[in-house]
């Protein structure tokens, strides 16, 4: 039992699985990026940078020489980010509250708070985009009330538009951002913030000096757990948006679709796997800065 | 009047959003399963109790299908994926570093980390390479892509449970000359056995979650509850689409609720 060739051994069958069929294929998407686009989908194998290419710009049929930026891959990205970014917010600006409301409950209710954050979590997400849909389809819930209390005469269109994408994501995303703040929260030392009412600080002195110092590495986790999934989303924008609301991941699918142009569709998915790692990398380096801070 | 006590535990406005915050999270969901038992096909207007729609869907045969398929998928794949990552934490927990760990630690955690749609179009292009070279087009591969991306969620209560386990026991075992196979057989596994329940019941939820994985690499004919609820929701749907969710949120309630109960235990 001495050697480390037994624990390799005990981890090898998991390992072939993951990466016959998780990290394997990755490496696959890189290499087709560089292929030229085969006929009816597929590839044909020649080395091009074609795709990479059209990543970013596009040509003029007219005049090949004449190279422009691709407008509507570049507004697909702004979107994308867009939209992540804004969703992020709406789940920091909801969630923080939540968990601290959750935080500060006695601890035998605490954990009923607690578990009614977490079904939507292990609900299925689509279900959960279902149910929203519902909510803002024009003859949905929303609608149906306005017009029922003579507020609107006819519905407003919500579903297919920005703001159903963005409402969509926040709902669904919103107990990545709870469950870390809480985390943070509940080994947040309270003595601190008494302290600081004890040396006439005011509430939001408190907050802002006190609490969030605190509870930054959660708030920082929760951003990260809800930016990413926000990125690759690809259900929610598919269900409650259109074809104007395309996000990332929806241009992923449309080149393995109808787009029949798989090298370019690998590589806007490097492309957004490239953001995804940036944003845990930026993650890593900001925790391990502030673990450095703490210990030093 | 009574001058309210000075809480330090009290922000301003803080009760309230984190109220409205709940109410938002359930409101959808009660909405919809209230209108899974509406008489009418309205889903904003209620038109008397009925059970119709959950007969509806009890005598659809497609969705009796997928949701076969879907559960079977799940039992199959999260099995698998369990008996792995057993395998795995038995390996990576307790025993100190090792040369590899930190790549182990990657790997595993990958299904994590990368998109699912990136996960998916990456399967798409395998799947399709390998389909032209052997032919075969059964479940198989729905199997594989499902076990690798529930490895990371049974893995994580497994080795949980395998760190608060203490080394003493299986030391007492071994002065009491076990074998070091009677000592796992008999101290180790029965110890471990909630934290590979709760692994099984988390991989299962996820795959029977996973929508964009299953899309992708689906062959014809092999659709899940999921993806037929995808290519459904693009069509006007009756609350029998409300009946079937219902009842799939059920599930996932008693199954959350299972492991949430058997998790708690841990400490004692």
């Amino acid at each position: 039992m001495r050697g480390h060739g037994w624990k390799w051994l005990l981890c090898t069958p998991a390992l072939i699985v993951l990466l016959l069929a998780a990290s394997g294929p990755l490496l696959i998407v890189a290499v087709y990026s560089f292929l030229s686009p085969g006929n009816m989908g597929g590839v044909s194998w020649e080395f091009t940078l074609d795709a990479w290419f059209r990543v970013f710009f596009r040509r003029d049929i007219f005049e090949p020489d004449l190279v422009e930026w691709n407008t509507a891959h570049l507004q697909v990205f702004w979107r994308s980010i867009w939209l992540s970014l804004q969703t992020t917010f709406i789940c920091a600006f909801l969630g923080f509250p939540t968990a601290w409301f959750i935080a500060t409950r006695p601890r035998h209710t605490r954990t009923i708070w607690l578990f009614l954050i977490t079904i939507p979590f292990w609900t299925n997400l689509l279900i959960r985009t279902f149910a929203i849909q519902e909510m803002i389809r024009n003859n949905g819930t929303i609608n149906a009330v306005l017009m029922w209390t003579g507020v609107i005469d006819s519905p407003i269109q919500m579903m297919f538009t920005e703001f159903a994408v963005l409402l969509g994501m926040a709902y669904v995303f919103l107990p990545l951002m709870v469950l870390p703040l809480y985390a943070a929260m509940e080994k947040m030392d309270f003595s601190l913030v008494e302290a600081g009412y004890d040396l006439y600080a005011s509430r939001l002195n408190v907050l802002w000096h006190v609490i969030l110092p605190q509870v930054k590495p959660g708030f920082i986790a929760g951003s990260i757990l809800v930016f990413i999934p926000a990125i690759g989303a690809y259900v929610t924008p598919r269900i409650l948006g259109g074809g104007r609301t395309m996000m990332l991941g929806n241009l992923i699918a449309l080149q393995f679709g109808q787009g029949r142009n798989w090298p370019l569709g690998a590589a806007l998915a490097l492309l957004m796997l490239v953001v995804v790692v940036g944003a845990l990398i930026f993650y890593l380096r900001v925790v391990g800065r502030n673990d450095e801070v703490r210990r030093g | 009047m009574a001058k309210a006590r000075f809480s330090i535990t009290q922000l301003p406005g803080f009760g309230l959003i984190a109220i409205v915050t709940f109410v938002m999270l359930y409101l959808p969901i009660i909405i919809l399963v209230v209108f899974s038992f509406n008489e009418g096909v309205s889903q904003s207007r209620w038109e008397g109790f009925s059970l119709q729609w959950y007969q509806a869907a009890f005598n659809n045969t497609q969705v009796r299908d997928v949701s076969l398929r879907s559960l079977w998928l799940a039992v199959t794949a999260s099995g698998l994926a369990t008996a792995l990552a057993t395998l795995a934490a038995l390996g990576t927990t307790r025993v100190g570093r090792f040369p590899g760990q930190t790549m182990i630690y990657a790997l595993i955690n990958q299904p994590l980390m990368v998109p699912e749609i990136v996960t998916g179009i990456a399967l798409l292009i395998f799947v399709a390479a390998i389909k032209v070279q052997t032919g075969y087009t059964g479940m198989g591969y729905l199997v594989a892509a499902h076990t690798a991306f529930c490895i990371p969620f049974a893995y994580l209560p497994i080795r949980a449970r395998l760190e608060t386990l203490d080394h003493a026991l299986e030391a007492a075992a071994a002065d009491l000359y076990a074998s070091p196979i009677q000592a796992f057989r008999y101290i180790t596994l029965p110890l471990m056995i909630p934290g590979i329940l709760a692994g099984f019941m988390l991989g299962f939820v996820i795959s029977l979650d996973t929508v964009v994985i299953t899309e992708f690499v689906k062959s014809a004919g092999q659709d899940t509850l999921p993806t037929y609820m995808l290519g459904q929701l693009r069509r006007t749907v009756t609350p029998e689409m409300n009946a079937i969710a219902t009842l799939f949120l059920a599930l996932s309630l008693v199954i959350v609720t299972a492991f949430f109960l058997i998790t708690r235990t841990r400490g004692r």
